[in-house]
């Protein structure tokens, strides 16, 4: 009973089925995925580098030696993750709960601007120990930060107002209220920038203890990344083991069952977006307090909070995956200001998004080849 | 598995074959739904397919209808091998089916929807003359519905009859119908029956999906059983074959219909719902009016056709649902218009109609859906902590006593098949020592043997001297759980009706139930109880 139209087609020998997997892949399978997808990534990215006339293996290997060559570069790395890694955890604790926080970049600004604020105003004297300093920043950097997540938070669980809009909307306001301060307020010689801060707001680095560790020589790491890594397990800790954590992680994922289940949502949604505020605004103080040491709109308003979208999706929300997955994004940020084009790194870092995403699709079906029976 | 199609009388087929399906196998996420199975349909028959939810009997439609492609298999389509890869090549080899969900747009005419996807006509369409040649099609097979009215405009069962007339337009001589009685009233019933006789007698097969027992041994002139994707009978001549040997087919064993249901004691009132209004979410008033109670000791039903208030009154009772007149009181305690905390903290458990939209959380885990409802108190949480281990440890108990089949607790529940989802629900909603407790369609897609553990857990419930509202559109379970009978429809409460529990002999507990069949059906269409029993009494006069 052959059908007579496929006679004369020449076919390949084999063909390609996409079939729903039956049953759940075993737990190494989506790193495993996540590892090829970033392999597949790299090998598009070299044939478009080709293409431009670049030596692949060289550009590569220039990208590896600029993020991850020695401990200097390293260090590096680390300093341009910190900001990504609660930039993301900020958005990671809102998406958790659905809420498509896109006002990260804000509340890192309002963060920034009010952990300045206690410097600049001056809230505390310029000779104030850095130990009574830097607590008291990060306070205000996650107050400032909690108030920005506040007011889109309040509007969508009062009136029900678009979050994706307004959030976006007050990265806007966000940065035109810092400038209006280093513009009229706290502007160091006309300049748009505040004073450099005191000593004693700065965070402090590991090259402040070359003296005792001398392989910490010029190494810019600074105290934000162990405030990242400490917020990180404090937000898994909440995530998973509160009953806090359980309402949003119900409320996420079925919200008629979380009102079902007697849960506040709109409580929570506050809530929630105040969390995802304050993180983000503690972002905000380490870059002022740990990297540019004055308040300043170009360093800190540099995209991490948007960054921090692609980097929650990518670890799957997880917070401790955020660490590494915002490692990895450091990296192809610091490799951009290597390499020439630095168009380079930032295709690259689009290619392996757009991979990772396509390689989801392999965790819920499979690709099954079978032969053609003659 | 024993092949019982042997021990069943097979009468040669006389008609020829008007659908051979051979060795057919649909594997989905999970489940192998239809595990090599055979079916065949004679010209002129209704041949019924029969099967607990989850069977396998849609899957194996749906290849026919061409939604689904199988994975092995043939099909013959009057003795030619046919592959379907949509619908659309189904429908052109006659083969047409009519879904459980109608697929239909509501605001376009009877008529519009009937033409819609269809080549003719191709640029101008003259509507009056496409009404005629559908209202002759209505009236040859005894489908009356009106061409030129709106989809939204009909009633339930209307819709399938356009749903129907859609296929017959088509030109399809067979006509697969997917649990077609499962929306409709029993006078509907009668209806639809009247009209697949009217299509057999006119030369067309049909195929009639259902779980329903009784209903096949009705209809149907030769049945094909399914379980658990395997055929457990084919064409069975329905004449020679006793409702028990069937159930045996679905279930695997015998099934015991009668339950073990206690007098009742009923106490104190628990429940007191006082002229309740409500709107649905269209904004439409839904609940007119609505006053009844629930004592302690006690099921009490609600009976109607889906859609008349049942899920808004279960909704407000539950507080998800906000009603803008009259109130609920729980033990005195008005609970209406407050937050469901509220009510859970007050001994209420809700089994919802929605088991996955409102009853649980797909992708948590079992553990985390059996504690929604107590994740507040110790030993599951402490100082706004929870403890894990006191979690795991209470879903371990819980899929051991319920009898919940999962891998382990830590499973997310989309994983699971209904009756275990529902085991799930009722597990979590019981354990909380309910005082009350309301079960929207707790047996709705669970196959037998899961419905007769659903009924023991509530008659476990009534012993234990809860309160329970059952609302359901089953009338036998009705029938079998409840003390007393509310029936619903268009959002008033139509009557009551007491439900004996002591048993006389067999003949008069029969032509009882009979009666209270038939008054309860008068009054799922709209009469109200008064009224039939005005009328009863003129009768006998």
């Amino acid at each position: 009973m052959t059908e007579p139209t496929t006679l004369n087609k020449r076919r390949a020998p084999f063909r390609f089925r996409i079939e729903p997997r039956l049953s759940e892949p075993p737990a190494w399978y989506p790193a495993a995925v996540s590892f090829g997808a970033i392999i597949v990534a790299l090998i598009l990215g070299g044939v478009l580098i080709s293409f431009a006339g670049g030596d692949p293996i060289r550009s590569y290997l220039h990208i590896a030696k600029a993020s991850f060559g020695d401990i200097g570069v390293l260090s590096d790395t680390i300093v341009k993750a910190t900001p990504i890694i609660l930039a993301a955890l900020a958005c990671s604790v809102a998406f958790r709960m659905k809420l498509w926080n896109i006002g990260a970049e804000g509340q890192f600004i309002m963060g920034a601007f009010g952990a300045s604020a206690i410097v600049l105003a001056p809230v505390l004297p310029a000779e104030t120990s850095r130990w009574i300093f830097i607590p008291v920043m990060m306070i205000a950097g996650m107050a400032a930060g909690a108030i920005w997540g506040f007011i889109p938070g309040y509007l969508k669980a009062k009136f029900n107002v678009n979050e994706i809009i307004s959030t976006l909307m007050l990265n806007y306001v966000a940065v035109a209220w810092v400038n209006f301060w280093i513009f009229g307020v706290w502007t160091e010689g006309g300049f748009q920038m505040s004073p450099k801060f005191p000593d004693g707001a700065w965070l402090p680095r590991l090259s402040d203890y070359a003296k005792a560790f001398p392989i910490f020589r010029g190494l810019t790491t600074h105290l934000g990344l162990v405030i990242g890594i400490v917020a990180a397990i404090i937000l898994w800790f909440i995530i998973f083991r509160s009953r806090w954590g359980y309402e949003i992680r119900l409320i996420g994922d079925n919200p008629n069952a979380a009102q079902y289940a007697g849960i506040n949502i709109t409580r929570n949604t506050i809530w929630v977006m105040m969390l995802s505020g304050a993180l983000a605004g503690l972002g905000g103080m380490s870059e002022v307090g740990g990297v540019v040491h004055r308040l300043q709109t170009a360093p800190v308003a540099a995209g991490y909070g948007f960054t921090g979208i692609i980097v929650a999706w990518l670890a799957k929300l997880n917070p401790l995956a955020i660490i590494f997955v915002s490692i990895l994004f450091g990296a192809l940020i610091l490799a951009g200001r290597e390499i020439q084009p630095s168009g380079v790194p930032k295709m690259i870092q689009g290619i392996i998004l757009v991979c990772l995403i396509a390689s989801d699709f392999l965790l819920r079906y499979r690709v099954v080849i079978e032969r053609v029976e003659e | 598995m024993i092949n019982q199609t042997s021990s069943m009388p097979s009468s040669p087929p006389q008609a020829p074959l008007v659908v051979e399906m051979r060795g057919i196998v649909k594997r989905f996420p999970g489940v192998l739904a239809n595990d090599h199975v055979d079916f065949e349909l004679l010209h002129g028959e209704i041949h019924g397919l029969l099967g607990e939810n989850g069977a396998g009997k849609s899957t194996l439609m749906n290849v026919l209808a061409g939604l689904y492609r199988q994975e092995a298999g043939t099909i013959l389509v009057k003795g030619e091998p046919k592959a379907f890869s949509s619908p659309r090549d189904a429908i052109k080899a006659g083969i047409g089916m009519v879904h459980q969900h109608f697929m239909l747009v509501p605001s376009q005419t009877v008529t519009e929807n009937i033409l819609l996807g269809l080549d003719d006509p191709r640029f101008i369409m003259r509507l009056p003359d496409y009404n005629t040649k559908i209202a002759e099609l209505g009236e040859r097979f005894g489908l009356k519905v009106d061409p030129r009215a709106k989809i939204w405009q009909l009633s339930v069962g209307e819709q399938q009859r356009v749903e129907i007339l859609k296929m017959l337009y088509r030109g399809v001589d067979v006509l697969i119908m997917d649990e077609p009685t499962a929306v409709l009233a029993p006078q509907e019933i009668e209806g639809l029956f009247v009209t697949l006789r009217a299509m057999i007698a006119q030369g067309k097969s049909v195929i009639f999906i259902s779980h329903k027992l009784q209903e096949v041994s009705v209809i149907a002139d030769r049945v094909s059983v399914l379980r658990r994707g395997i055929a457990t009978a084919s064409g069975v001549p329905s004449k020679g074959v006793s409702r028990q040997e069937l159930a045996r087919l679905m279930v695997g064993r015998d099934v015991i219909f009668a339950l073990d249901k206690k007098p009742g004691r009923p106490q104190d009132v628990v429940l007191e719902v006082t002229d309740v209004h409500a709107e649905s979410d269209k904004g439409l008033p839904a609940l007119r009016g609505i006053s009844l109670n629930v004592r302690a000791g006690e099921i009490v039903g609600v009976a109607g056709v889906a859609g008349n208030g049942q899920s808004e009154l279960s909704q407000v009772i539950s507080g998800m649902r906000r009603c803008a007149q009259g109130q609920v009181l729980l033990n005195g305690d008005k609970i209406s218009n407050r937050n469901t905390l509220f009510g859970i903290q007050h001994g209420m458990a809700y089994v919802p109609e929605d088991r996955t939209h409102v009853g649980s959380a797909p992708n948590l885990s079992v553990t985390d859906n059996v504690i929604m409802k107590n994740f507040r108190k110790p030993p599951i949480s402490k100082n706004g902590l929870l403890d894990m281990k006191a979690a795991t440890k209470h879903a371990n108990e819980l899929k051991l006593a319920y009898d919940i089949i999962v891998p382990t607790v830590s499973t997310p529940v989309r994983l699971l098949s209904g009756g275990n989802l529902q085991r799930v629900i009722l597990a979590r909603e019981i354990s909380g020592l309910p005082a009350f407790m309301v079960a929207v369609q707790p047996t709705r897609g669970l196959d037998v043997g899961a419905i007769e553990g659903v009924h023991r857990l509530l008659l476990a419930q009534r012993e234990a001297g809860a309160a329970v509202l059952l609302v359901s559109e089953e009338l036998e379970e009705l029938l079998s759980l409840c003390d007393r009978v509310y029936v619903i429809y268009e959002g008033k409460i139509m009557g009551e009706v007491m439900i004996g529990d002591d048993e006389p002999d067999e003949g008069a507990a029969l032509s009882l139930s009979k009666g209270l069949v038939d008054t309860i059906g008068q009054m799922m269409t709209g009469t109200p109880l008064d009224q039939i029993q005005k009328e009863g009494v003129a009768a006998h006069d």
